[in-house]
């Protein structure tokens, strides 16, 4: 039983050898690393990076890294989404494309399981670490610290992702999996192992944060902030929050179990031995369905703010929305099963979870007409947040619909697996989340920077990426209706897919324009930062408190913690011209010193994944000890914080504060 | 200048939409064509809950473009009420109509995942025809018992006959899928999945798997042939002609991966292959046969 | 300004605890999958031995007894610690300490008993899933006993400050816990074992 072989485990020259794509793939990885390091080092940037960046524990900074990782990790899979489109568009007949089809298995599983862990979970942590402290009037999260450890946790198992570009290969099964193709008899390479473990280490990350802003929800909010004072963006994040607590242990154990299955030779989902992959299915769906809507919620949060602020007025049916918000996390749990209609569980059991399906369609149904009568009477401003809005409206309704199809079993069975339900799901994923969350950046980018983006450039890429999206996945709904399956690799000439697969792919060209447009936008704003600046504090004509103190937001925020009275309070304190504010004393407060341990558990996580990816029990050791010393060393440590006196404020803050003591 | 540009903008999606029209007569619209009875049901409650939407995403998208044209703050005439935030009938009404909708969408699931349900025999005069399904990597074995002979990647049955196609794996999990005779249904190995199709038109139609087995997943297609009852007799006598014999030692020998197999025959197949297949994953202390989740 | 500083410290201690608690409640998601993985498993024997077979109910409680008295004395510890009977307070530690390692000992030779008769996890999906789901109970036993030793000589340097006794509290709520998680092991696999559900 030699599970853990020898001093480098399983890997051998061999793991080194790949294909020409995968070379390049590799080189391009390695160069812009190398590319990154001559470049901190020639502009001497090494102290400013480790010193303000890596060992902040500040969440505006930790979501400005969680994006920056996030971004590339978008571009990434991005590439592996025009490696799907190439090979499909040119694999017909007699042609086998550029990919074989193991290399193609693993590029899609890449693709799924990157933009769900590293690109959408990783935007969104960044835009609940930028926005939940500052909406609610709280000058950090509840934990600092732990805050930093899922941030680096994150980044180790997307190191881990990565590594297996270049070492080994990945897994081929598919993003979510499923045995018995995942276990060892069918997928006898590490590449599941991989797949595994950054999904582990990126899953306790996430489940750590989940009870971080949880806490953060309950305890930190400003004084006088009941919950029904609360932003629809807090309610939102705080109904994600509590499906990552409930949904990723979930995945923990599911995914152990499958690794179980693979060092230990256990019969978990083994066909045979008397394990069950069936019951795979439900449990990783039992996480998989929550997951969405973990995703999905905090970008309709994100959408209740720009709406209400760009056109001018106060959300409408705030009751209603919190209720749909609370209907949708607990409905979220009852409707897994309408992934696997077609496993022959039964008319019975079908139609049950079909018909709670579609009940969640009727808060979300709610939200959208709320949102639409926060338009109503309103004095829109269409700036590139509501153009990502308007995007977002038309494709996630036409992806609703296309759900609603899905939820009806025997429907269903015409449709599961084609790529009907790929374009569905990417409607809400693409148009929902990832919509949500551009609008979100480009939303709260004065606040952390000081200064603006080109809203005009934002508008254009918007467009790109809308009329982008309708190009490339209208055709893959009527190739469903075609009978193409999802994840070919090759088909006959004869069923005449073609045409649409290449019109998929000046798709996919188009929302590429769409993602470098954004790229431009970001680097001729930097570019034109001084004009762009944002003097006022307060660009958007904003509700919420965080645009009530100056941009940047300096590292502790509120200066004074505000204290509440009621929803909407500073846009109306706006309104009102005589509203003499109530006059605050400053006090001293602590904040939480920078601390580089949460760098250092990334290192060792990534050890201890890596290890456990290869066999290689001393490695695996060593990470497993560094983690538990460094949480032995954190917690023993009793001098934490420091002391922000006067002297400490940023410039603003004390002429403000100096005017009115 | 400006209505030509606004023409130009409504010239270009109809010129798309007639391409796209011109395409799509050159090709088969499996879904939507369907040959059997269980496909057309299939395809007319599709429609049906495609019809019903429409009550919602219609509504949606009309207040959608008439909202931002009438409320954009270039219009300063419309009205503006900042603080209008609540409204016990609006939101009534949208909690209302969905509902009302969903439930009349949910007694309509309800119904038809009963009458539609794979496991449920087809009423027909004619007796139904058993066939013994494999996935096997990366192809599809078809074993017809009452006649003991076995073909691969082809399936043929007679028109206006009920077929019960009994599934199961000796592979990862597969997804049977003939778009126009019926929906699809999983293959799992140690379980036994069912799906009742009738052809009800002669033709040849696409067949393939819709779940990720493995590097020959691709190739995982077959020709499903509905054909009359004279040429169904004509095509088994033709089998049984075969050299090909499905014994055990003839299973393991065409159980070896490979990819892209033609249509191959086997004049025999021995009765008891198909459960020394699924029993082979079964545990021994558990002589029952798994029917899958639930049942 | 005394007192403000005394209120911070107050919300950072609740703050804690409410994290803890939760962070228990992510823990009971996680052996609820665990147990509903036993739950679908522990029929499927594959031929190998079932529960009936293989567990002995005498030891089995006597596992659950040796569990149930550390929750006790651990809970000693903590009256000791609100009373500021520093000794006391490592005495029981120590006792807990003792039982704890003891129930380990008892788990681990079960295991390995199991895996010299030849009926390893390797068998069957039910003798995989009963490795599992007591190991991960055992796992985290084995970090409480860890939790255990450190805090007791953060205890004897340090003395009780109001850091160690919220990290004594936090201990002792997690070892209750995995005691609660115990009696459902113990009622689900071992009894229900027994009478052969």
């Amino acid at each position: 039983m030699n599970y853990f072989a020898g001093i480098l485990g399983l890997l051998t020259i061999d793991a080194f050898k790949h294909d020409l794509v995968q070379y390049f793939g590799v080189a391009v990885m390695t160069l812009s690393a190398i590319f990154a390091v001559l470049a901190l080092t020639y502009f001497k940037r090494w102290k400013w990076l480790f010193g303000e960046w890596l060992t902040s524990l500040d969440p505006k900074r930790i979501g400005v890294m969680y994006i920056a990782v996030a971004v590339l990790m978008l571009l990434k899979a991005g590439t592996d989404a025009g490696m799907m489109r190439l090979q499909q568009s040119i694999s017909v007949g007699n042609n086998q494309g550029f990919l074989k089809a193991s290399h193609y298995q693993q590029v899609f599983s890449a693709h799924g399981t990157t933009m769900i862990f590293f690109a959408a979970m990783g935007l969104m942590f960044g835009l609940i670490n930028i926005g939940v402290p500052l909406l609610i009037g709280s000058r950090d999260v509840a934990f600092p610290f732990l805050n930093s450890v899922s941030f680096w946790l994150f980044v180790s198992a997307m190191l881990l992702l990565n590594t297996s570009l270049a070492i080994g290969d990945f897994s081929g099964a598919g993003w979510l999996a499923y045995p018995p193709l995942s276990e060892l008899q069918f997928s006898p390479s590490t590449g599941v192992d991989y797949w595994i473990w950054s999904l582990q280490i990126a899953g306790i990350g996430s489940l750590l944060s989940g009870i971080n802003f949880i806490v953060t929800i309950i305890k930190n909010r400003a004084k006088g902030m009941t919950l029904m004072k609360m932003p629809m963006f807090v309610w939102s994040v705080f109904g994600s929050m509590t499906l990552v607590i409930f949904a990723f242990p979930i995945l923990t154990v599911t995914i152990t179990l499958l690794y179980l299955d693979r060092l230990l030779g256990m019969h978990f989902f083994t066909g045979a031995g008397g394990g069950n992959p069936m019951m795979y299915v439900n449990l990783i769906w039992a996480w998989g369905h929550p997951e969405v809507y973990i995703l999905i919620l905090p970008a309709f949060g994100i959408f209740s703010e720009i709406v209400a602020t760009f056109s001018r007025k106060r959300l409408f049916g705030y009751t209603s929305m919190v209720w749909a918000i609370w209907a949708i996390v607990l409905l979220s749990f009852t409707v897994w099963l309408h992934h696997f209609f077609t496993m022959g569980s039964g008319a019975d059991v079908n139609g049950f979870f079909g018909i709670m399906t579609m009940i969640i369609a009727i808060p979300t149904g709610v939200k959208i007409f709320n949102w639409l009568f926060t338009m109503f009477r309103g004095r829109i401003k269409f700036a590139s947040p509501m153009i990502w809005f308007m995007g977002f409206i038309i494709l996630f309704s036409i992806g609703g619909i296309a759900g609603v199809l899905l939820a009806v079993p025997p429907a269903d069975f015409q449709l599961n697996n084609s790529l009907f339900l790929v374009a569905h799901f990417h409607s809400m994923i693409v148009s929902g989340v990832l919509f949500g969350y551009f609008a979100g950046l480009t939303y709260w980018f004065p606040k952390i920077y000081g200064f603006s983006v080109k809203d005009k450039i934002g508008k254009y890429a918007a467009y790109f990426w809308i009329v982008g999206f309708i190009v490339a996945f209208v055709p893959l709904y009527i190739l469903g209706i075609l009978g193409a399956t999802r994840r070919m690799n090759h088909y006959s000439s004869s069923l005449g897919f073609q045409p649409l697969f290449i019109v998929a792919g000046i798709g996919v060209l188009i929302i590429g324009a769409g993602l470098f447009i954004q790229l431009i936008q970001i680097i001729t704003s930097i570019r034109d930062r001084k004009k762009l600046q944002d003097k006022t504090g307060d660009p958007w004509n904003g509700r919420t408190l965080e645009w009530s103190i100056p941009s940047p937001a300096p590292e502790y925020s509120y200066a004074i913690l505000p204290i509440i009275k009621e929803r909407d309070q500073f846009w109306n304190e706006k309104q009102d011209e005589n509203n003499s504010k109530i006059q605050k004393k400053f006090k001293n407060f602590s904040m939480p010193k920078n601390s580089y341990l949460g760098l250092v558990i990334a290192f060792f996580a990534f050890s201890l994944g890596f290890a456990a990816v290869w066999h290689i029990l001393w490695l695996f050791i060593f990470g497993l000890l560094g983690i538990i010393s460094i949480i032995i060393i954190r917690s023993l440590d009793e001098n934490r914080d420091r002391l922000v006196t006067f002297d400490d404020l940023s410039k603003v803050d004390q002429l403000a504060l100096g005017k009115e003591q | 200048m400006k209505k030509i540009k606004i023409l130009f903008f409504c010239l270009i999606p109809l010129l798309i939409i007639y391409i796209g029209y011109l395409y799509l007569k050159t090709v088969n619209i499996a879904v939507l064509n369907p040959k059997g009875e269980i496909a057309l049901k299939e395809k007319n409650l599709i429609l049906f809950a495609l019809t019903l939407s429409l009550f919602v995403l219609v509504p949606v998208f009309v207040m959608l473009i008439a909202f931002s044209i009438k409320y954009n703050e270039k219009n300063t005439k419309a009205k503006y009420s900042p603080n209008f935030d609540h409204s016990r009938i609006f939101e009534s009404i949208w909690w209302g109509i969905p509902t009302i909708l969903i439930i009349i969408l949910s007694i309509v699931t309800w119904q038809s995942s009963h009458s539609l349900d794979p496991y449920k025999a087809i009423n027909s005069p004619k007796p139904t025809l058993n066939i013994q399904v494999v996935s096997m990597d990366w192809k599809w074995l078809f074993i017809y018992p009452d006649s003991e002979i076995a073909s691969v990647n082809d399936l043929t049955i007679p028109i206006n006959t009920p077929v019960n196609l009994e599934i199961t794996s000796d592979a990862p999990m597969n997804q049977l899928w003939i778009p126009q005779l019926a929906g699809q249904i999983m293959s799992m190995p140690g379980m036994v999945t069912h799906l009742n199709l009738i052809g009800n038109e002669t033709g040849t139609f696409r067949g393939m798997s819709s779940n990720i087995s493995g590097q020959g997943f691709s190739g995982m297609t077959f020709n499903a042939h509905v054909v009359s009852d004279v040429n169904y007799q004509n095509w088994i006598n033709s089998a049984r002609k075969s050299p090909n014999v499905l014994n055990k030692k003839g299973y393991q020998a065409l159980n070896v991966d490979s990819e892209y197999v033609p249509a191959t025959y086997y004049s025999y197949a021995s009765p008891d292959l198909f459960g020394y297949i699924y029993n082979k994953y079964m545990s021994p202390s558990n002589g029952n046969i798994n029917t899958g989740m639930g049942n | 300004m005394d007192k403000t500083i005394d209120l911070v410290e107050n919300t950072e201690k609740t703050k804690t605890y409410i994290g803890f608690w939760i962070y228990i409640m992510t823990d009971c998601v996680l052996f609820a999958s665990l147990f509903a993985v036993y739950a679908v498993l522990h029929h499927n024997t594959n031929g190998g031995p079932s529960g009936q077979s293989l567990f002995s109910m005498p030891y089995a409680l006597a596992e659950t007894l040796i569990l149930l008295t550390s929750s006790f004395t651990s809970g000693l510890s903590m009256i000791a610690a609100r009373n500021n009977h520093k000794n006391k307070v490592i005495f029981w530690l120590a006792i807990t300490f003792l039982l704890g390692a003891s129930f380990l000992y008892l788990e681990l030779h079960e295991f390995n008993h199991l895996v010299q008769i030849g009926d390893s996890w390797r068998v069957s999906g039910f003798l995989s899933s009963y490795f599992t789901l007591v190991g991960t109970h055992g796992l985290h036993i084995t970090v409480g006993l860890l939790w255990m030793a450190i805090i007791s000589l953060v205890v004897i340097k340090r003395g009780l400050t109001k850091g160690t006794i919220k990290g004594l509290t936090l201990l002792n709520i997690f070892w209750h816990f995995l005691d609660v998680i115990w009696i459902f092991i113990f009622s689900v696999v071992y009894l229900m074992g027994h009478i052969g559900l």
